[in-house]
């Protein structure tokens, strides 16, 4: 009788080894050495096109991508480049809150940055040289949200940046927004489908 | 023998009157009945800098040939021997030429200050290392000669030659910083008023962090009470509330960061984050990156980032802690446990135990990303 229980037992534990062996091993392999993919997403000012977020959620779930919401800071030249910019970090740290929240909502993990520069462009091109990004979205110029960015850097960044630039036409009447400082952003929308991301190129 | 003492002049540009104001000083030491003689001195043909230097003994220099060209420098042994009370010696970012005993002339003063010689030495903000690319990028002007961070940091002194842009130009004007001929150009490039304005910018911070560095080191070897006694005995110190924040190099952590930044605005106070690296383990590949990162978040938020090399995480956290008087440590929601590390005490209470008494602990949860899964 004590030997069948024992036999009961070494065979419970042995599978039970197995299970956790081979998850392990499964998990290990979810974890491959093959390098994140990274989808940019700039941005400047207390609102962002809901539509260019969403966009680059889209692309980063269907592409299992990170995305990485960049808040572009101008640094007046009397100021050092480095200097630390409260005002506007108040600014940065609440859409990129807003943004993360979105984002988690979605499953899209999200590596979030601030980069300044004596101008919107420059910033953007610090931070392209010092982060490697696979894709860029950003709204056309005179969007919600890349305000600073104008038709002539979004050409400059078509030409300049090492991966691959999607440009968002503002959709007419489009009013959604993500906002901070007293907006109230909208969290009506659930994930998009792959079909939506198809729709975009 | 105890080293001497050191006392750093420090200005935004030539022309400020760090030189000048070295000697001055040095003349009063020389009143108060002190042995002072000149190590060096880069009077740059400037009258008022020479007549200010009137009656101080100067050390001779001596002549170095190197490729042919013969050039002046200090004679280190000289000083040495000579042996005052207090040494003068200017430009310490100075680089020597080959065949002397120091490829820089900071070096030198380390071996006048081990011997126990006072030193005043004087540096522009644009050579110490650290702020050479940004006073590049400010100026347009990158200077080839530049000394480590840390020597501002070794003085005992750093004083710093203030001067307004505006003032700074109409010395430029009056030809007291450079003979005529070079002056239009100089108004046209280096010495241009924004570009002064934000050296100027620059060298108050400096001087201020220096200061700030040295109020927490003093603070440190003061010792050690609970936080009420610290307040009660300070009056005068600058004690408020501090935040510390516990960070790894992960996007995770970034949230913690805001979080804890949010935090320090409400209480218009400090924030410090705190890496505590496991010795040995390389800095590269994508902890690098997180690491510049949290340094970049840390430098646009106006935070101390700070890297210790330990391997016990608790009793570093609290170390640092109680060094800069942290009111409230901010931790990040921990992974779950698994396996043998389920028997071990959670970190927040870990923590709670080593702190020093009135050290609020707070824990800023994790936004999960597999959330959605999770409630698949």
């Amino acid at each position: 009788m004590i030997e069948h229980v024992l036999v009961a037992i070494a065979l419970a534990l042995g599978l039970g080894g197995g299970f956790l062996l081979a998850r392990s091993l499964h998990a290990g392999h979810g974890r491959s050495t093959e390098p994140v993919r990274r989808i940019l997403l700039p941005f400047t000012g207390t609102e962002i096109s809901r539509r260019a977020l969403d966009a680059a959620l889209r692309l980063a779930r269907a592409e299992d991508a990170e995305l990485m919401p960049a808040y572009l800071a101008e640094v007046p030249k009397r100021l050092p480049l480095d200097c630390p910019i409260p005002k506007e970090a108040g600014n940065a740290m609440d859409m990129l809150e807003a943004i993360e929240q979105r984002a988690t909502s979605q499953g899209v993990a999200v590596d979030a940055r601030v980069e300044r520069g004596r101008s919107y462009r420059h910033a953007l091109a610090r931070l392209l040289d010092s982060e490697k990004v696979d894709r860029v979205v950003v709204p056309a110029g005179g969007s919600i949200g890349t305000e600073g960015l104008s038709g002539e850097d979004l050409v400059w960044l078509l030409e300049k940046a090492p991966a691959e630039v999607l440009i968002l036409r503002p959709a007419p009447g489009d009013p959604k927004r993500l906002a901070v400082n007293g907006s109230v952003p909208d969290r009506s929308p659930t994930a998009p489908s792959r079909q939506d991301v198809s729709g975009l190129s | 023998m105890p080293t001497g003492r050191y006392k750093i002049f420090l200005g935004m540009a030539a022309g400020v009157g760090k030189t000048y104001r070295m000697l001055q000083e040095g003349q009063a030491e020389r009143s108060a009945g002190r042995d002072v003689a000149i190590g060096y001195l880069e009077a740059h043909k400037r009258q008022e800098t020479s007549d200010q230097a009137r009656g101080l003994e100067a050390v001779p220099r001596r002549l170095v040939t190197y490729r042919d060209v013969t050039v002046e420098e200090m004679d280190l042994p000289g000083v040495l021997r000579r042996r005052p009370e207090l040494a003068l010696i200017d430009e310490l970012a100075h680089s020597n030429p080959p065949g002397v005993e120091h490829a820089k002339r900071c070096e030198d003063i380390a071996d006048v200050l081990a011997a126990g010689i006072d030193v005043f030495s004087t540096v522009n903000v644009q050579h110490l290392e650290s702020l050479n690319d940004q006073v590049a990028e400010l100026t347009g002007v990158r200077v080839r000669e530049t000394v480590p961070d840390s020597v501002l940091g070794a003085a005992d002194e750093v004083v710093l030659i203030d001067l307004t842009p505006e003032a700074l130009v109409a010395r430029l004007r009056e030809g007291k910083i450079y003979p005529g001929e070079r002056v239009e150009a100089a108004l046209d490039n280096f010495f241009r008023i924004e570009n002064l304005a934000a050296l100027r910018e620059v060298s108050l911070r400096q001087v201020a962090e220096s200061v700030e560095a040295k109020r927490l080191t003093l603070e440190t070897m003061e010792p050690l009470g609970t936080r009420e006694e610290k307040v009660a005995g300070e009056v005068p110190k600058a004690v408020g509330e501090r935040i510390l924040a516990l960070v790894r190099p992960q996007p995770s952590s970034q949230r913690l960061v805001r979080r804890s930044w949010r935090s320090a605005q409400r209480l218009g106070t400090d924030l410090d984050l705190l890496w505590v690296k496991s010795p040995g383990a390389p800095i590269e590949g994508e902890v690098e990156r997180q690491v510049t990162a949290l340094r970049q978040l840390a430098s646009v938020l106006g935070a101390k980032f700070l890297i210790e090399e330990q391997d016990d995480l608790v009793a570093t956290a609290a170390r640092v802690a109680s060094e800069r008087g942290t009111t409230y440590l901010m931790v990040g929601e921990s992974e779950p446990r698994r396996g043998l590390a389920r028997l071990r005490e959670p970190l927040p209470q870990r923590l709670m135990r080593a702190i020093p008494p009135g050290v609020d602990v707070r824990i800023v949860a994790h936004r999960s990303t597999d959330e959605e899964g999770r409630g698949r």
